[in-house]
């Protein structure tokens, strides 16, 4: 292909990366920012999200849209409360502390990829887009006339994956919103900063936990429903997902949601450029060079805050 | 916002790097693996090594039911040697290392008489050197080109399936002939695409044609987009071949990135196994060719070993389970199960097979096997076996997508998948 409509696919197959990452990691900064948990198992709840899709939209059947539509509220807010009961009976007995519950959510990998092997089985199942046109994008050259418009081979995205970035738009804002204007969003912010104080206030800092465990699974459920149209739901899915999350949240600063949607964007979009210039392998090396450098340079990421 | 970089409460950040070190850590531990107990001597046991998990479960999920079918079908008849089969199948995880641990599983836990099934090439190149060390024959069921090319050795045998090499020398004539002459290749990169990659380029320009690019692919990879946009634009010929739990995402793509002017496709229906042609998104596939070692759909002049052959596994005149006609079967490949334990089964007829003492015996015995006839133990059609390299050679159809069914337009003669020996395996010392 030419440069001009290379580099417009390449920025396209991006943006459609990036906004998933974004809700992904959007919800293991939360857990990390509120709970200081580091979530393992964060990637089984996004395949968790995609394998119930599938469960839903199948069993729900009629026309795809119905299927897809049922399928983004239910399965998040299944994996919601999944997450929720593992944060009541597991985290929560550990006192939530940073050592422990590493080793108690890799523990919760196990478990979620097992018995979903067990029962999902080890196939990938699709799910039906809502809807996928075929949209060709135009490209200009100058020409001994002038300016001219043509369609370069190749060069199309689909209705469905515009929807994808779009989705994920309205659910970042949302999060902000949350976050930052709701009562809700102030008494985690309030936990966020300091749990003692918070519990003194009549906080109820357990209840909060387990909410914010339950809202970061969401979440990555969430951003695995969109993508499920363009991939398939199947068992080993949660890996890449829980890697590039980490990344990000390490590049955009723990516990910083501005710093996770810039670094999420970033990370997605070089992905997608790196990957179809010159290969996905050198995307991912590069990605791993830059948390290295973080890491050096400004440990506590790009947006990162010291605690207080 | 703070510049400093000290006191930036290192916890946490080790915390989060712990955590990253635990996943690579965890992802190294090896899977779950249930140990049975080792029976009686009296059956006949037949170690299965079986793709139940990982990349490989679609096809071993059929490669086991196929396996199931024709040890009912030889029990039926009275076993071998008048001792009935026993499979024992142990899951491999499609990787490489576990498959090597099952081979050593199966020779010294369960005491099998032979190691058999694995199709997976970097998995059959990871477990023949162990299934070598413990001198126990492995029969595989690959289609890679490692059996034949000399790279493995005399305790492992491909006697009821093509390998790569074989199969594109044959294609492409065809491709040259009908589709055009510059052609772009998509493949996985590991050893069974790179098989494809140098046996079908070398293949193409004997035709006069050539291979203007060869996009690799990691066969994990779940979003494809990125690799089409490197599609050189004069290409007149599409080979694909994909395997992996996304191939349904990467034909989808493919449809996707050439919208209403996509060049000639010619592709091994890899990339399609186990998924239903009548799929929303494969519509563009209409008109394209695909490469079927066995065909999936029972064809205008269906045989009556075709029939029982169907009938005995369980699946439709579609290729699809008779249970359930949404769950599609690897046609294409898994009949090299059925037909290598009839190869085994003749061999240890042959050998006078009575135990592991004869394990070599019965590496001779099917060494000194040429032609084997088209029927109920060879449904796919006749066969050649070259003893020395240790390969068969068969039959191979090409198949016309219409209508969401594939129907077959060409099938090559055995004589346009041979090719001069690369390796004599007699000649190595047990």
């Amino acid at each position: 292909m030419e440069f001009g409509p290379h580099l417009i696919l390449a920025i396209l197959e991006g943006l459609v990366q990036a906004s998933v990452l974004t809700l992904t990691a959007l919800g293991l900064s939360l857990v990390f920012g509120v709970m200081r948990v580091v979530n393992v198992a964060h990637g089984e709840f996004f395949m968790l999200g995609a394998v119930f899709a599938y469960g839903v939209a199948s069993s729900i059947g009629g026309a795809p849209v119905v299927g897809f539509v049922a399928a983004l509220i239910i399965a998040p807010l299944l994996v919601g409360v999944l997450a929720v009961a593992a944060d009541w009976l597991i985290l929560r007995r550990l006192d939530h502390d940073p050592e422990r519950t590493i080793v108690a959510t890799i523990g919760m990998l196990y478990v979620i990829q097992q018995v979903t092997l067990m029962t999902y089985g080890p196939d990938a199942h699709p799910v039906a887009p809502p809807f996928n046109q075929r949209i060709a994008i135009p490209w200009f050259e100058f020409t001994g006339k002038g300016l001219e418009f043509y369609f370069p081979w190749g060069l199309s995205t689909t209705s469905y994956k515009l929807f994808v970035v779009a989705a994920a738009i309205v659910a970042g804002l949302g999060v902000w919103l949350l976050m930052a204007r709701s009562r809700l969003g102030l008494i985690l912010r309030a936990t966020q900063l300091d749990r003692e104080t918070a519990l003194a206030f009549g906080i109820p800092v357990a209840r909060v936990y387990a909410l914010t465990f339950g809202f970061g699974a969401a979440l990555a459920a969430l951003g695995a429903v969109l993508v499920v149209p363009i991939q398939q739901a199947h068992y080993l899915m949660g890996g890449d997902p829980l890697l590039l999350s980490f990344i990000v949240v390490i590049i955009g600063g723990l516990g910083s949601l501005r710093g996770t949607v810039l670094a999420a964007v970033l990370i997605g979009m070089s992905n997608g450029i790196i990957s179809v210039f010159f290969s996905p392998t050198l995307a991912k090396i590069l990605a791993t060079l830059l948390v290295a450098m973080v890491l050096v340079y400004r440990p506590q990421g790009l947006f990162g805050k010291k605690p207080a | 916002m703070v510049s400093k970089k000290s006191n930036s409460n290192p916890a946490n950040r080790r915390s989060v790097l712990k955590g990253m070190a635990a996943i690579g850590a965890a992802s190294a531990l090896p899977g779950f693996v249930p140990f049975a107990e080792a029976g009686t001597n009296e059956p006949i046991k037949i170690g299965f090594q079986v793709h139940r998990t990982g990349i490989g479960a679609a096809y071993g999920r059929w490669y086991d039911r196929t396996t199931k079918a024709a040890v009912k079908v030889i029990n039926d008849a009275g076993g071998i040697n008048g001792r009935p089969v026993e499979i024992i199948a142990e899951d491999d995880g499609t990787d490489p290392k576990r498959g090597a641990e099952v081979v050593e599983k199966f020779a010294t836990l369960h005491k099998a008489d032979i190691a058999f099934g694995t199709l997976f090439s970097h998995v059959v190149i990871g477990s023949a050197p162990r299934a070598g060390e413990l001198k126990i024959p492995y029969f595989v069921v690959s289609e890679g080109h490692h059996v034949a090319s000399g790279m493995l050795n005399r305790w492992t045998l491909q006697p009821g399936i093509t390998d790569v090499k074989s199969q594109v020398q044959a294609m492409a004539p065809f491709v040259a002939a009908n589709l055009g002459k510059k052609v772009t290749m998509i493949f996985p990169d590991f050893a069974f695409g790179h098989d494809h990659r140098d046996y079908f380029s070398a293949a193409i320009e004997k035709q006069g044609g050539n291979v203007i690019a060869k996009i690799a692919i990691p066969p994990t990879e779940t979003s494809f987009t990125k690799y089409f946009a490197k599609i050189p634009r004069d290409t007149e010929v599409i080979y694909h071949v994909m395997v992996g739990p996304a191939v349904l995402t990467f034909v989808k793509e493919m449809g996707e990135f050439f919208g209403p002017s996509r060049p000639e496709i010619f592709g091994f229906i890899d990339s399609l196994e186990a998924v239903d042609l009548k799929t929303p998104g494969l519509e563009f596939l209409e008109g394209t060719y695909f490469w079927e070692g066995y065909n999936r759909y029972a064809q205008p002049d269906q045989s009556d070993v075709d029939r029982f052959y169907r009938a005995a596994v369980g699946i439709d005149n579609n290729g699809a389970s008779v249970s359930d006609p949404k769950d599609v079967s690897t046609a294409a490949h898994m009949w090299g199960c059925w037909e290598t334990l009839y190869v085994i089964k003749a061999g240890m007829e042959a050998a006078g097979y009575r135990g592991p003492k004869d394990r070599a015996a019965l590496v001779e015995a099917v060494e000194a096997m040429t032609t084997m006839a088209e029927g109920r133990e060879h449904p796919q059609g006749d066969k050649l076996f070259n003893g020395k390299t240790h390969q068969v050679f068969g039959h191979q159809n090409i198949s016309r997508f219409e209508g969401g069914k594939l129907v077959r337009v060409h099938r090559t003669s055995i004589e346009d998948t041979l090719y001069p020996d690369e390796v004599d395996y007699t000649k190595m010392s047990f």
